[in-house]
C-alpha cells in the first residue's frame, strides 16, 4: 500500500527526522490558511498524487509541472489553483494522468546538496537494505546504471536491527563530517525504526538535503507498505487514498477478488494467481490483450463469480470474456453452477468462452450446455484462448 | 523414493480443528497421508473427528506421536510463530500452507532457519503444499490428477501447477514428486534447492520448472541446471503480459518499476540453461516430452 508525499513526512517526523514545515490542503480554503501559515517566503507547491515524476510532469490543460518552487504568495496561491483539481500525467501515471486531488505547501529550503537514502526489503537475501548516495535528486536506478560505485548498500539484520557502526558507516561514505554524522545518524535510525514498525516494504527520501547551514532534511519522501501487515496498523490503513485506486479493484477487493486492471479488451476470470497470469499469456500469444487479472481464488462461491461479472463487464473496453477454471478441490460442477447463476443474474453483451478442467468436468460441461446461456465451452487451455481471440477480432 | 515426503511420512497438522485444516486434512487422509496427530493450543488431549488426536504443542506432537513433517493451516497473523514452534520442535519438514503472512515475519523466520542448530526444511508459505503421488499428500492439491512416476515438478503457483500435472497424467508420465515452493517474495526453499533435490533423487528422471516474475530464484536455479542438471528440465514463467510495478495476485509476483524480474529475463536463462521453453502455459508437457521420452 501507497502512501502520499505528505502523509509519509508527517509519518517520518513522528520518527525524529526533520522536515520542512507544510500543510496539505484539499481545497482553494485550506490552501490559504496554509500559506498564511508559510508567511511570505519561498514556497514549495506539490501535487499529491501516487506516482513519481512529478516536478517534470504537464497537466493535462498544458500547465506544466506537479511541483513548482516560488518567491511569493501570490505565485504560490496561483500555481495552487492551476493544479487542483486538475489531472497531472507523468512518466509513471500512464497518459491517462491522475486528478490532483491534494495538495501539499511547505515552506522553501536553500539546498546546498541532495542525497538519496532509503530502505527497502531485499527479497533475495530476506533482509532490509540500506541504499545511499551523494547522487540524491535524481533517479537513483540512473545511478545504479551509470555509476554503480557511488551507490552504498548496507544490509541490516532483521534479527540483529540497525547498529551505531551501520549508521557511521554509511554517513562516512556520503562524506559527512563532525556534528553531521550524529545527525544523519538519528535520521537513519527513525528511518529503520518507521520502516521496521510499521511493515514497510520501502521507505525513500530523495532527495536528502543539507542546507547552506549543514542540517540534513527530507526534501521529498515516499512509503510503501506491506499489504499483508496492514491489519497491524490501523494508523497506516486510514491513510488509504481511494481516489488513487481503480474503482473496479476497490469493488473487487470488497469480494475477496484479486482484480487487476489492465489496459486490453479481453477479460478474464481464472482461479489461482499463476494460472491467471498464464491465462493473460496465452491470450497475448494468441495475438489479443488481457483487459485485467482477475483471481477468483480457490473456492469461488456463486456470489463472487457474479461480483467478477459485473466487474469485468463495468470496463467498457471489454468485448470478450475468457473463464478458465481448474477444479481441485473445488469442483467443476459446482463452478458451473455458480457461472450459469451469475451469467444469468447479470447483462451478459459480449461473447464468452468457458474453459473447465479437473475434478467432475463433465458434470461441469453438461450443466454449461444445458444452461441456456450463451457461451463457448472449450475443452483446452489453447483453445479457449483462440475461440475469444477470434470472436473479439472479427465480431459477428 | 522420491524427494522429502514418502508414505512412511508422520505428520502433525498445525491448526487442525479449524475450518480449513479440518476440510484438508480429510482429503488428506483419504489420499492415504498418516496424520499422526494435530496441534491446536488449548485443545490438546481431545480427538479430532474421532481419528486424530490433538496436542497443545507441536513438540508434544514430535514425542508423544512421532510426527516428522508439519503442515500449517492457521491464519496468517499467527503463520509465523507457528512455523518457528515448528522448527523449536525439530521437524524435518515444515510446509506453510498460510497466504498472506507478513514478509517481516518471513525474514525473522528466514534468518532462523539459516542458523546453524536448524534442523528443519520449510516449504511455503503461500503454497499448494507437495505430494508424493500413491505415497503422501500434504497440501490442498487435488489429488487424483496426479500419478506415480518419474517427473519432478517445482512451481511457484498452486492451480498453474495442477494444469501442467494434468498435462503429465494425460499423456501417461507419472510424477515422482510434486513441491509447490509458493508465490511470496521470501519464502523456505527456493526454486533452486527444490531443483538440486530433485537432481540428486535417483527416481526422478526428468524436472518441471514453473516460475513467476518477480525476483530471480528463476535465474539462480537456471545457473545451478546448467553446471550441475544432466537430467532433462522444461520450463514455462507465468507473468509475460504482466505490466510494470503491479503485484499480480501473489506477493512475490511483480516486475519491479525498474523492470527487474520479467518474464523474458527468466525464459532466456532457460534458454541459456539448456531448459526446454513452453512459451505457452498449455504446453508445458509437451515441452519435456520433446526432450524426454520417459
Amino acid at each position: 500500500m501507497n502512501i502520499h508525499e505528505y502523509q509519509a513526512k508527517h509519518l517520518l517526523q513522528e520518527y525524529g527526522v526533520p522536515v520542512p514545515r507544510g500543510y496539505a490542503a484539499t481545497n482553494p480554503l485550506e490552501v490559504e490558511t496554509a500559506l498564511s501559515n508559510l508567511g511570505d517566503d519561498m514556497i514549495v507547491v506539490k501535487a499529491q498524487i501516487h506516482a513519481g515524476g512529478r516536478g517534470k510532469g504537464t497537466f493535462t490543460d498544458g500547465y506544466k509541472g506537479g511541483v513548482k518552487v516560488v518567491k511569493t504568495l501570490e505565485a504560490a496561491k496561483e500555481a495552487a489553483n492551476h493544479m487542483l483539481g486538475n489531472t497531472l500525467v507523468t512518466a509513471q501515471t500512464g497518459p491517462e494522468g491522475r486528478k490532483v486531488q491534494t495538495l501539499y505547501l511547505t515552506e522553501g529550503c536553500d539546498i546546498e546538496h541532495e542525497y538519496y537514502l532509503a530502505i527497502v526489503l531485499d527479497r533475495e537475501t530476506a533482509q532490509s537494505v540500506i541504499i545511499a548516495s551523494t547522487e540524491g535528486g535524481m533517479d537513483i536506478e540512473e545511478v545504479a546504471d551509470k555509476t554503480p560505485e557511488k551507490l552504498i548498500r548496507v544490509p541490516v539484520s532483521p534479527t540483529m536491527g540497525l547498529r551505531s557502526h551501520q549508521c557511521r558507516q554509511v554517513a562516512f561514505a556520503l562524506g559527512f563530517k563532525g556534528e553531521q554524522v550524529k545527525q544523519f545518524g538519528r535520521i537513519l535510525t527513525g528511518v529503520y525504526k518507521m520502516f521496521w514498525e510499521k511493515n514497510a516494504m520501502l521507505v525513500e527520501i530523495n532527495p536528502l538535503v543539507t542546507d547552506k547551514n549543514g542540517n540534513l532534511s527530507a526534501l521529498d519522501a515516499k512509503v510503501s507498505f506491506d499489504g499483508n501487515a496492514i491489519f497491524q496498523h490501523p494508523d497506516i490503513e486510514k491513510l488509504r487514498d481511494l481516489n488513487e485506486e481503480d474503482p473496479k479493484e476497490i469493488e473487487a477487493s470488497k469480494h475477496d477478488l484479486a482484480y487487476i486492471a489492465l489496459d486490453g479488451n479481453i477479460a478474464c476470470m481464472v482461479n489461482g494467481a499463476g494460472l491467471a497470469m498464464a491465462t493473460m499469456d496465452i491470450i497475448q500469444s494468441f495475438g489479443g490483450s488481457p483487459a485485467n487479472f482477475l483471481d477468483v481464488g480457490g473456492g469461488a462461491s456463486e456470489e463472487q463469480v457474479t461480483a467478477a461479472f459485473k466487474i469485468i463487464l463495468s470496463d467498457p473496453n471489454v468485448k470478450g470474456i475468457l473463464v478458465n477454471i481448474f477444479g481441485g478441490i473445488m469442483k467443476c460442477d459446482v463452478i458451473a453452477n455458480g457461472i450459469v447463476a451469475a451469467a444469468k443474474n447479470v447483462d451478459m453483451t459480449v461473447p464468452l468462452v468457458v474453459r473447465l478442467e479437473g475434478t467432475n468436468v463433465e458434470a461441469g460441461k453438461k450443466i454449461l450446455r444445458e444452461s441456456g446461456v450463451a457461451l463457448t465451452p472449450a475443452d483446452s487451455l489453447a483453445q479457449a484462448a483462440e475461440i475469444i481471440v477470434e470472436q473479439v477480432q472479427s465480431p459477428g | 523414493m522420491s524427494i522429502l515426503v514418502n508414505k512412511d511420512t508422520r505428520l502433525v497438522v498445525q491448526g487442525i480443528t479449524g475450518k480449513t485444516g479440518t476440510f484438508h486434512t480429510q482429503q488428506c487422509i483419504e489420499y492415504g497421508t498418516r496424520v499422526v496427530a494435530g496441534v491446536t493450543p488449548g485443545k490438546g488431549g481431545q480427538m479430532w473427528e474421532e481419528k486424530v488426536p490433538v496436542c497443545n504443542t507441536v513438540s508434544g506432537a514430535v514425542k508423544e506421536h512421532g510426527a516428522n513433517a508439519s503442515v500449517i493451516y492457521v491464519p496468517p497473523a499467527f503463520a509465523a510463530d507457528s512455523i518457528l514452534e515448528a522448527i523449536e520442535a525439530e521437524i524435518p519438514l515444515v510446509i506453510c500452507i498460510t497466504e498472506g503472512v507478513p514478509v517481516r515475519d518471513m525474514a525473522e523466520v528466514r534468518r532462523r532457519l539459516e542458523f546453524k542448530d536448524t534442523k528443519t526444511r520449510l516449504i511455503g508459505p503461500n503454497c499448494p503444499g507437495i505430494i508424493t503421488p500413491g505415497e503422501c499428500k500434504i497440501g490442498i492439491m487435488p489429488g487424483y490428477i496426479h500419478k506415480p512416476g518419474r517427473v519432478g515438478v517445482i512451481s511457484r503457483s498452486g492451480t498453474l501447477t495442477y494444469e501442467a500435472v494434468w498435462q503429465l497424467t494425460q499423456s501417461g508420465h507419472g510424477q515422482s514428486t510434486c513441491i509447490g515452493i509458493g508465490g511470496d517474495p521470501i519464502n523456505g526453499t527456493s526454486q533452486l534447492d527444490a531443483i538440486r533435490m530433485l537432481n540428486e533423487d535417483p527416481d526422478t528422471d526428468a524436472i518441471i520448472m514453473i516460475g513467476e516474475i518477480g525476483g530471480s530464484a528463476e535465474e539462480e536455479a537456471c545457473t545451478y541446471i546448467k553446471e550441475n542438471v544432466k537430467k532433462p528440465v522444461a520450463g514455462f514463467i507465468a507473468g509475460a503480459s504482466a505490466p510494470k510495478g503491479r503485484t499480480m495476485g501473489h506477493a512475490g509476483a511483480i516486475v519491479s518499476a525498474s523492470g527487474a524480474g520479467t518474464a523474458e529475463a527468466k525464459f532466456a536463462a532457460m534458454e541459456d540453461a539448456g531448459v526446454s521453453i513452453a512459451r505457452n502455459p498449455s504446453e508445458i508437457a509437451d515441452a519435456l516430452l520433446r526432450i524426454y521420452k520417459g
